[in-house]
């Protein structure tokens, strides 16, 4: 009774077409960007700052790089690491190379050049379909994390490739401190955030679905395919690019390029697919499954079991569990955490009553 | 009707997403050795109703809220699409999908194999579905993405009579076919009954033509029967045109 449309009458189109059409959800979106923004700097301790915010929001940027590309494009990848690394490494060295060149500049243009090579392997998805296009981002994957350790000018000759991060001086301000460097995530991610769920409804989102959908049919009606799937590239790399930047300076401080090898691909796939294709939502719900589910099981395993089995099974045994949970999430809901969410609200809107009828 | 139909549905209704009302107190029945239709506008819930019998809604996040199927005697609600095959109870899907890189009769074949037939069988069902489809026959080693609209209907229909059902379901048969075409699958449907005892639930929306071949239909608006009787008494009330003009 709550959360209902009652007494709420849309009577232009711009109302209709606002990111949040309810009161009540902009009401909660406000609250929630209020307590992150004012609430949590406040109480939060250096821990929950540095080993479960940052990494969730940064992982939630590079969810959503990803799901530009394969939830609304539907174009499969699993190169997504190697666009963080080249965003990091590029940022890095334009703020290196470049004097006096603000931080957040150089973290842009690292995503800029993230955004061009997304579009160069992005490419053979022009002539091949569904599973083979994964093929070639898997080269770019392993292509980049080649080139970064071969090639020592990338890291500034540094051993064994390791880049480290540079002063977080944002207009004057010294972010380095653990609630700092959160603020200047957040407010990244919260910008990023905003302009994605843009994206995805507009005509370019809306291309990217169509292709997504029955590409035959998009082309029929006049959606060039091929600048749609290379914008897909583009800005999905671009976001993964900026979340590669955040991923080395905010949260580590100093990251070698094999700290973006195929797992990290892999952890971000399984963000959305535990999230949910094709939604903003999706993407934070599932990065914060993968982030702070560990850290959950690891405390009740602690708590638990400390003494009933030895630390390197306790280990594996919170894997097992961990994929288990998936497994079981995604049998109760394929289409991920955002769609559990989605029907809750609809229950929601009819509460007390049962249901809609048309 | 006859005392023990074949079929029997009581006061069903369909839930889709746990909140989206589709179909609510439908009741029908198929007796053995019948045509029985369904008719009704687009979005009158024709559709669902045959994937909730056939056990495929639960595929698509719905769910039988209420009420009862019963096939054979034996309720069904929560069977699984292949158990109700083995019985005998098999649906055609509305727009045919054919395994569209499978040639002709390889997708009559893949309908055949839920008894575990012998080669000999098997084959003798292969030659039944080409008696019953001489044009088929013709076509047998093409692959079935290449055949036309209506044969690719057929091939459908043929793979699901493979099975060896006793109720057929029938979602749109006529949909994107020419007249002619259209016709000729309906005398098959006829003499599938009047010859080998097959029935059939069939969901229109061509009625004129489904009436001819009809011995009972119910019409659906709106998610509820608003009528039903016998292909006569139908064509006779003004219910089935105002169900598809409005009112």
């Amino acid at each position: 009774m709550l959360y209902r449309e009652a007494g709420q009458f849309i009577t232009h189109y711009r109302a209709d077409q606002r990111l949040f059409r309810l009161r009540q959800d902009r009401i909660g979106f406000y609250l929630l960007l209020a307590s992150a923004f004012v609430l949590v700097p406040y109480c939060g301790n250096d821990y929950w700052f540095s080993a479960i915010l940052i990494p969730f929001l940064v992982l939630s940027l590079a969810g959503m790089g990803l799901n530009f590309l394969t939830g609304y494009a539907g174009q499969l990848s699993l190169g997504s690491a190697a666009f963080m690394a080249v965003g990091a490494f590029s940022a890095y060295n334009f703020n290196l190379r470049v004097e006096g060149l603000p931080f957040l500049l150089s973290i842009l243009l690292g995503g800029v050049v993230a955004g061009l090579t997304g579009v160069i392997f992005g490419l053979p998805s022009l002539k091949i379909k569904g599973f083979y296009v994964l093929v070639s981002t898997l080269a770019a994957q392993f292509f980049v994390q080649w080139v970064f350790t071969n090639f020592a000018w990338f890291s500034n000759d540094s051993s064994s490739g390791v880049i480290t991060a540079p002063p977080l001086d944002v207009f004057g301000l010294d972010l380095s401190s653990p609630a700092g460097r959160y603020l200047l995530t957040l407010t990244i991610v919260t910008a990023l955030g905003l302009l994605a769920a843009n994206i995805v409804r507009s005509e370019l989102g809306r291309n990217w679905m169509a292709v997504r959908d029955m590409d035959t049919a998009a082309a029929v009606i006049g959606i060039a395919i091929p600048k749609t799937k290379l914008l897909a590239f583009a800005i999905s790399s671009f976001y993964l690019g900026i979340a590669g930047s955040l991923w080395a300076f905010t949260y580590l401080g100093t990251v070698e390029p094999h700290g973006f090898d195929i797992n990290r691909s892999f952890q971000i796939l399984f963000i959305i697919i535990i999230g949910g294709m094709g939604s903003i939502l999706g993407n934070f719900l599932g990065a914060a499954f993968i982030v702070l589910f560990p850290v959950l099981m690891s405390h009740i395993a602690n708590g638990l079991l400390v003494g009933v089995m030895d630390s390197g099974h306790l280990e594996n045994f919170q894997k097992i569990v961990f994929g288990m949970l998936i497994i079981g999430f995604l049998i109760k809901e394929p289409n991920g955490l955002a769609s559990i969410w989605q029907t809750f609200t609809q229950q929601l809107r009819v509460w007390p009553l049962r249901y809609w009828s048309h | 009707m006859s005392a023990t139909p074949l079929l029997s549905i009581k006061n069903i209704e369909v839930i889709y997403e746990q909140v989206i009302l589709a179909v609510k107190n439908i009741s029908l029945e198929v007796a053995a050795n019948s045509v029985v239709s369904l008719l009704g506008a687009n979005g009158s819930g024709k559709s669902t109703t045959l994937k909730a019998i056939s056990g495929l809604v639960h595929a698509q996040r719905g769910e039988i809220a209420d009420g009862q199927i019963e096939y054979l005697g034996e309720v069904v609600n929560h069977s699984a699409p292949h158990r109700l095959v083995k019985q005998g109870l098999v649906q055609v899907l509305e727009g045919r999908h054919c395994f569209q890189h499978l040639s002709v009769e390889e997708n009559l074949l893949t309908g055949g194999y839920i008894h575990r037939p012998s080669k000999a069988k098997l084959n003798a069902q292969l030659d039944n579905i080409y008696g019953y489809f001489p044009r088929l026959k013709k076509i047998r080693k093409s692959l079935a993405g290449y055949t036309s609209g209506g044969e690719q209907q057929m091939v459908a229909i043929g793979r699901a009579l493979m099975s060896d059902p006793k109720l057929v379901l029938l979602d749109e048969p006529s949909m994107g076919l020419a007249p002619q075409i259209v016709e000729e699958i309906f005398e098959i449907i006829k003499n599938l009954r009047d010859n080998h005892g097959v029935s059939f639930l069939v969901a229109e929306q061509n009625a004129a033509v489904a009436l001819r071949y009809t011995d009972y239909a119910y019409v659906l608006e709106n998610g509820t029967i608003s009528d039903e009787g016998t292909a006569q008494k139908i064509n006779q009330s003004g219910e089935l045109l105002a169900s598809y003009l409005g009112r």
